[in-house]
């Protein structure tokens, strides 16, 4: 029997919308229905719109009747994690200082995706700012996990891999700066892909740590993240980091590109403090890999060790600069009764922001102030250089590295309260946001307690196209993909 | 490298210009301590002669077209401000 319409992916969806099976407006509906029955439970979304979704999914009905279909996406109904614009719409990056803002205009992402005929509707929980791993930062209430509802759905797009698990969208976008699109998706049982940096313009994404941001997909298979990714890359003049690479056809390299591939197992990501389900089902990967005829090397990236105090540096030393546009004058929240205007300022931002993003801002400017900034933030871009070397160096012998996600699977709400141990959380996926490449989490397995487990493929500067190859043979084999909650 | 002992919570606070009350200040004081006590380990990489990375792929002197475009109008790029008037955005005074 065929899964339940909302359950099902964008590649089969597009059959069904093709031979006019179904309509986008069923679909949506569907999806919002189911919206509506889960979403007391997962809080996945911080707000949709009902009208603008069902008059998309009109609008694209009447294209495809016209034989004017956009292609893959047209009439899909996906979503956007709170922290990317969409005109029109609230934008709250899950924090109290911007809970009435609504965007002026598209991010780029939003633009495309809208382009290509995709129904852009929900907006989704997060961390506030995107700073957390568990969506318990959120100023309007934690997510929760759509297999365990008393367990996180990881973060900080949490919203997003809990809506993709949860049947209450098809796909959606998530920004990663140290993990956040990959270790949510490990959690909730998602494919998610983190593109290399400079991939997808950044234009009307809330900036967190402006170096390491990346926007990326997040989708029930690796060949709906290729769609998905093939709608969203490509240069913008937006975004002056925008990089001017050619965009390959991402789909079509799924059966273009076959291994055998080099494959590289860094041994320092298989330490103490792996949880030893989600071991053995990485190891299961290798050995299937192996039996593909792939080569498996194990390399050293000798710098590991330094990446969580590195990223921890820069990426509080970039969120303080960014945040200090949230002063009360322009946009956001303003406090009353300040005194004069630097009284606003202060008042207005410890009104505004909650507890983790004051920690991070007060870690940041500590970093970035006079008399420190050369032991913490000059020697930390020193580190990541060479972190970063570790990777090109890994790169000479292997076409791709090989990993567990996260650690653990997904832990209990309320579970961690020390900020070091969460910050922990992100061990092995934070050093590829520092070297800026790409890498995919997919599902490869569940725990005994029927949680999921996500394997980590992080590839070559630029070379999407491999790296999803190489997950859709995986993918291709095992059914883990198949598998949904019961909610 | 700096001890952690060495983060003045008021002073830094201040400089974020983010009014903090005593239960914050002494919490995250701690927690900083210990996560600037777990930092402290960077001191040990030699990094002489090494180049700082700003950003991952460098990209050096990207320019734009100076042709005029359309921005929002006034009243979107407004329609955010906490408070306005005559097209402005209106705050304290700050001059007497």
């Amino acid at each position: 029997m065929a899964a339940e319409l909302f359950f099902q992916t964008i590649a089969e969806l597009g059959a069904l919308l093709d031979s006019r099976k179904l309509s986008s407006a069923e679909l949506t509906r569907a999806v919002i229905a189911r919206t509506k029955a889960v979403d007391g439970r997962v809080h996945a979304f911080n707000s949709f719109d009902e009208a603008g979704a069902l008059a998309s999914a009109a609008a694209s009905d009447a294209r495809r009747a016209a034989g004017q279909a956009r292609g893959p996406l047209d009439g899909i109904p996906v979503g956007l994690k709170d922290v990317i614009a969409a005109a029109g719409q609230p934008l709250t990056a899950s924090s109290k200082i911007l809970a009435n803002y609504v965007s002026p205009y598209d991010a780029t992402v939003t633009a495309r995706l809208k382009g290509a005929g995709a129904v852009v509707w929900g907006r989704l929980n997060c961390d506030e700012f995107a700073m957390g791993s568990s969506t318990e930062n959120s100023a309007f209430g934690p997510a929760s996990n759509p297999w365990d509802l008393a367990r996180v759905p990881g973060g900080s797009s949490g919203g997003s891999a809990a809506a993709v698990a949860g049947g209450e969208l098809i796909a959606a976008l998530g920004s990663d700066t140290g993990g956040s699109i990959r270790q949510p998706a490990a959690l909730c049982g998602v494919v998610g892909l983190k593109p290399t940096y400079g991939l997808v313009s950044r234009y009307g994404l809330v900036a967190f740590a402006s170096s390491l941001d990346q926007i990326g997909p997040l989708a029930r298979t690796v060949e709906d993240a290729a769609l998905v990714l093939g709608a969203i890359a490509g240069h913008d003049p937006l975004d002056s980091t925008s990089f001017q690479a050619d965009i390959p056809d991402y789909h079509a390299g799924l059966k273009q590109k076959k291994g055998p591939w080099r494959i590289g197992i860094p041994k320092e990501y298989f330490g103490t403090g792996l949880d030893p389900a989600v071991g053995a089902a990485v190891e299961a990967a290798i050995a299937f890999y192996r039996s593909q005829g792939c080569e498996i090397k194990e390399v050293s990236l000798p710098h590991t060790q330094y990446c969580l105090d590195t990223y921890y540096i820069i990426a509080t030393a970039e969120a303080s600069s960014n945040l200090a546009r949230f002063d009360g004058i322009r946009y956001g929240h303003r406090a009353s009764g300040a005194k004069d205007v630097v009284d606003l300022y202060f008042q207005s931002r410890a009104e505004g922001f909650g507890p983790e993003v004051k920690r991070r801002i007060i870690l940041g400017t500590y970093v970035l102030s006079s008399g420190y900034y050369d032991a913490y933030y000059l020697r930390a871009q020193k580190v990541r250089t060479l972190i970063r070397q570790d990777f090109l160096s890994a790169y000479r012998e292997v076409d791709a590295l090989l990993t567990p996600t996260s650690p653990t699977p997904a832990f209990k709400l309320g579970e961690k309260f020390d900020p070091l141990a969460l910050y922990l959380c992100d061990i092995y996926t934070i050093g590829v946001n520092l070297a800026g490449l790409p890498a995919l989490s997919l599902p490869c397995g569940f725990t005994p307690a029927g949680l999921p487990i996500g394997l980590q493929l992080i590839g070559q500067p630029f070379r999407e196209s491999e790296l999803l190859a190489m997950a859709h043979t995986y993918e291709q084999a095992h059914d883990w993909h198949r598998r949904h909650p019961a909610l | 490298m700096s001890s952690a002992r060495d983060l003045d919570i008021d002073h830094v606070a201040k400089l974020a210009r983010l009014a903090l009350t005593p239960e914050e200040k002494a919490k995250f004081s701690q927690q900083l301590g210990e996560v600037l006590s777990h930092i402290e380990q960077l001191g040990k990489v030699d990094v002489s002669g090494i180049e700082p990375t700003a950003h991952a792929f460098p990209v050096v002197n990207v320019w734009a077209d100076d042709v005029a475009r359309p921005g929002l109008p006034v009243e979107a790029a407004l329609q955010n401000a906490p408070a306005q008037r005559h097209h402005m955005i209106a705050v304290p005074k700050v001059v007497e």
